[in-house]
């Protein structure tokens, strides 16, 4: 068992962190703010590296079998003997790993962010809001029971509404930011009602209980859950499936994904941390940790997630083709590679139960955060050189920017599966996970993965390729190229990590149930998916690395069809519609009348007759001395009369 | 006829009611307090008239009326001082130009 204070720091200094920085940032450390707070990540990692040594290749295996360890245990609130919230940290592969890629990558972000905020106004603001977030999430990922991740994910969704509007003299970020937190916190009321309804018939909140209680089919709790049922649907479904709407709503899938692209008006280092590696794959982590709930207490509830999955990694990646602004690809690309970890998730309630794709998906996170948070630190040099986010004010950077041209063709390659780097791998056994349990999900993530290949490729050539825009001629050369070590270190880390991670041993560490899973690469099978990735390059080569305008024809050609998806399917303005026309008038306005009308009307009602009452008692009170004699001899009368005539 | 007690009874409750009824009616603050004065002096024949016709072997009227008069002139003492400062600061000792405390 692991020193429990060495575990409890991981997520402390995050949180020191944000105290020292919020309260002292401004006027003490003020330039040295993010020193210190890349400082306390910089040990925090190391202790989390550390863990994870001990957890993978020591304590963490009993009999071959890696155990889910509690080493700090805190009973909070004792209600009575079966309610009671308490506070915990787990240990399992799932939640080390989470640890360690949540601190690698915040420490690069901050790494970079030293160089790339540097002479903001509000620099220490923007470390210490970085530093809650890394607090949060850490405690999200380590949480021992179902509330005390609902805390950690109200503050991770605090934390991204902090940062998203982080330049708030901007409407557009202010808009961003009310979005993003309204359509998660609408998707975490279904989160709540799941948690309600989970611990209800379990009787307990902590994970490890409640999968015990309601994944066994002897238990009472089982049999009391899927008796139970409401419109046709057993009540172990539902609150399955409305603890799945909570991760989708935070993993932005579809229909909940309209906050991820507006969310893009956050600093960069922002979207590399937050949308890419670590708070939009919480969903996934949710789905994962209640893995035996979803696979073996509600098939039912895991075909939803295969099947949002699915349509949200589909959906996300015919959007990413045809969008111009470089954040907003590469947060399509985040939302479509979220898809993918689902789908894997899902897929285990098709066919029987094995639960590779438990192992795939957790591969595909590791691997993705990897390269997602590199390929928006690049574009985030590149922004920071051309001063735009448009893609047609950039080409021809390969000379100019070489480090960031390197480190974004390995993660383009990487996101792409192309052989021997690491999404090959990760995304090769989702593939095969899908393949063996369900047809018609392989084929969507096939065709997927094929139009992948192509829009990274198609942002990777108009970036690097291209033609020189005379735009940037100007104003390219007034910086320092690359920004300096700072933002090329976190850049060259990253892009090691997304080569070398492939070559984990994933199956043997993570899986669902602590037993090594075998996991190695099927060469006949991967030919299909490395072909449709490498048809996808060439195909975007063709297109774009010259400038020429077959792209244009082809899209004016299918104008109907390229309007629709350019447009994101119209799912804003459908939204939008919904809301002003429909919630708005229907139901806002009706309950603002009343709530002016007849209970303003009530309480003002109340005092206008009090006042008109006061109005006519006040004349009592006229100053008149012989007025006050005389009321004084009425009542000493009044008295007399009765003591004399009531009283004997 | 000799003055029996319900006859002196009716002179002080008549003497009564004129000082009450001079006190919410007249203008005058000094007249007020003339009026003041006959209430208390109707107090005492009261007592006396008590004394008098039903305990006359008893002095405890007497007594009560002996204090009433010294309290009464005590009285009028004050009240002739609060009219002195009314007077300095209204310029009259008309009651109704004292409003003050009026809502």
């Amino acid at each position: 068992m692991p020193d429990s204070l060495v575990i409890a720091l991981i997520p402390l200094l995050p949180l020191t962190g944000f105290v020292l920085l919020g309260l002292f940032g401004k006027k003490i450390f003020r330039n040295n703010s993010g020193i210190v707070g890349t400082l306390l990540l910089l040990v925090a990692t190391v202790l989390a590296i550390y863990i994870a040594y001990g957890y993978f290749f020591g304590y963490g295996k009993t009999n071959g079998v890696y155990q889910k360890l509690i080493p700090v245990h805190y009973s909070w609130l004792r209600f009575s003997e079966n309610l009671s919230i308490d506070m915990g940290i787990i240990l399992d592969p799932i939640s080390v790993m989470m640890i360690f890629v949540v601190t690698f990558v915040s420490l690069m972000v901050h790494i970079y962010s030293l160089a790339y905020m540097k002479g903001e106004e509000r620099y220490s603001t923007y470390f210490s809001f970085l530093s809650l977030f890394t607090f949060s999430m850490l405690g999200l990922v380590l949480s021992s029971n179902i509330f005390q991740i609902y805390i950690f994910w109200e503050l991770v969704g605090v934390s991204s509404f902090l940062l998203i509007g982080y330049y708030y003299d901007r409407p557009s970020a202010v808009a961003a930011a009310k979005k993003a937190f309204i359509v998660t916190r609408f998707a975490d009321l279904g989160f709540l009602i799941g948690i309600l309804i989970l611990s209800f018939y379990s009787n307990t909140l902590d994970f490890g209980l409640l999968i015990q209680r309601l994944t066994s089919p002897d238990s009472s709790q089982w049999r009391t859950a899927t008796e139970a049922s409401f419109l046709g649907i057993s009540a172990l479904t539902w609150g399955a499936a409305l603890v799945f709407i909570g991760g989708a709503g935070k993993s932005a899938m579809f229909p909940l994904h309209i906050w991820l692209p507006d969310a893009m008006e956050g600093p960069t280092p922002v979207s590399a941390l937050i949308h890419a590696a670590t708070m939009v794959v919480a969903g996934v982590y949710l789905v994962a940790r209640l893995f035996p709930v979803f696979a073996i207490g509600s098939p039912q509830a895991m075909h939803l997630v295969a099947y949002v999955g699915t349509v949200s990694a589909f959906l996300a990646a015919m959007i990413a083709c045809t969008q111009t602004d470089i954040k907003r690809v590469l947060a399509f690309s985040t939302m479509s590679q979220i898809g993918y970890m689902m789908l894997s998730l899902g897929v285990s309630g098709f066919g029987t139960f094995d639960g590779s794709g438990y192992t795939a998906s957790m591969f595909h996170l590791f691997t993705h955060a990897m390269f997602k948070a590199l390929l928006f630190l690049c574009a985030g040099v590149i922004i920071h050189y051309v001063h735009s986010n448009e893609m047609n004010q950039m080409g021809g950077l390969r000379r100019k920017l070489p480090v960031t041209h390197i480190s974004f063709l390995i993660a383009c390659l990487a996101i792409s599966g192309i052989p021997p780097l690491s999404g090959f791998f990760s995304k090769e056994e989702i593939l095969f996970a899908a393949w063996r349990h369900n047809a018609v999900i392989y084929w969507m993530a096939l065709i997927t993965s094929g139009i992948t290949a192509f829009y990274m490729f198609r942002l990777y050539f108009s970036i690097f390729w291209n033609k020189e825009n005379s735009h940037q001629k100007e104003g390219g050369a007034q910086h320092a190229v690359e920004g300096g070590a700072l933002m090329v270190l976190p850049l060259i880390l990253l892009a090691i990590g997304s080569v070398c991670s492939g070559f984990i041993p994933f199956g043997n560490l993570v899986s669902f149930d602590g037993t090594p899973v075998e996991s190695k690469p099927h060469i006949s099978f991967s030919i299909l998916p490395v072909g449709l990735g490498l048809l996808g390059i060439l195909i975007a080569g063709w297109f774009y690395k010259k400038q020429n305008d077959r792209s244009d024809k082809i899209a004016s050609s299918f104008s109907r069809i390229y309007q629709a998806v350019y447009h994101k399917f119209y799912i804003d303005e459908l939204y939008l519609f919904i809301t002003k026309k429909i919630l708005f008038n229907l139901v806002g306005r009706p309950a603002a009348w009343f709530d002016k009308n007849i209970v303003d009307g009530l309480v003002n009602l109340t005092g206008n007759t009090t006042t008109m009452i006061s109005e006519k008692i006040k004349g009592i009170q006229s100053g008149k001395l012989q007025q006050y004699a005389m009321y004084f001899l009425i009542g000493a009368a009044g008295l007399a009369l009765f003591f004399i005539y009531y009283r004997r | 006829m000799e003055p029996g007690l319900y006859q002196v009874l009716f002179i002080s409750t008549t003497l009564f009611f004129i000082g009450v009824y001079g006190f919410f009616t007249r203008r005058n603050l000094v007249t007020i307090l003339m009026s003041v004065e006959l209430i208390l002096n109707s107090v005492n024949l009261n007592f006396i008239a008590f004394n008098k016709y039903l305990w006359p072997h008893r002095l405890d009227g007497v007594f009560f009326t002996v204090f009433i008069i010294a309290i009464a002139a005590a009285e009028a003492a004050v009240a002739i001082a609060i009219i002195i400062n009314l007077y300095r600061s209204h310029q009259s000792i008309d009651v109704e130009k004292t409003e003050e405390l009026k809502y």
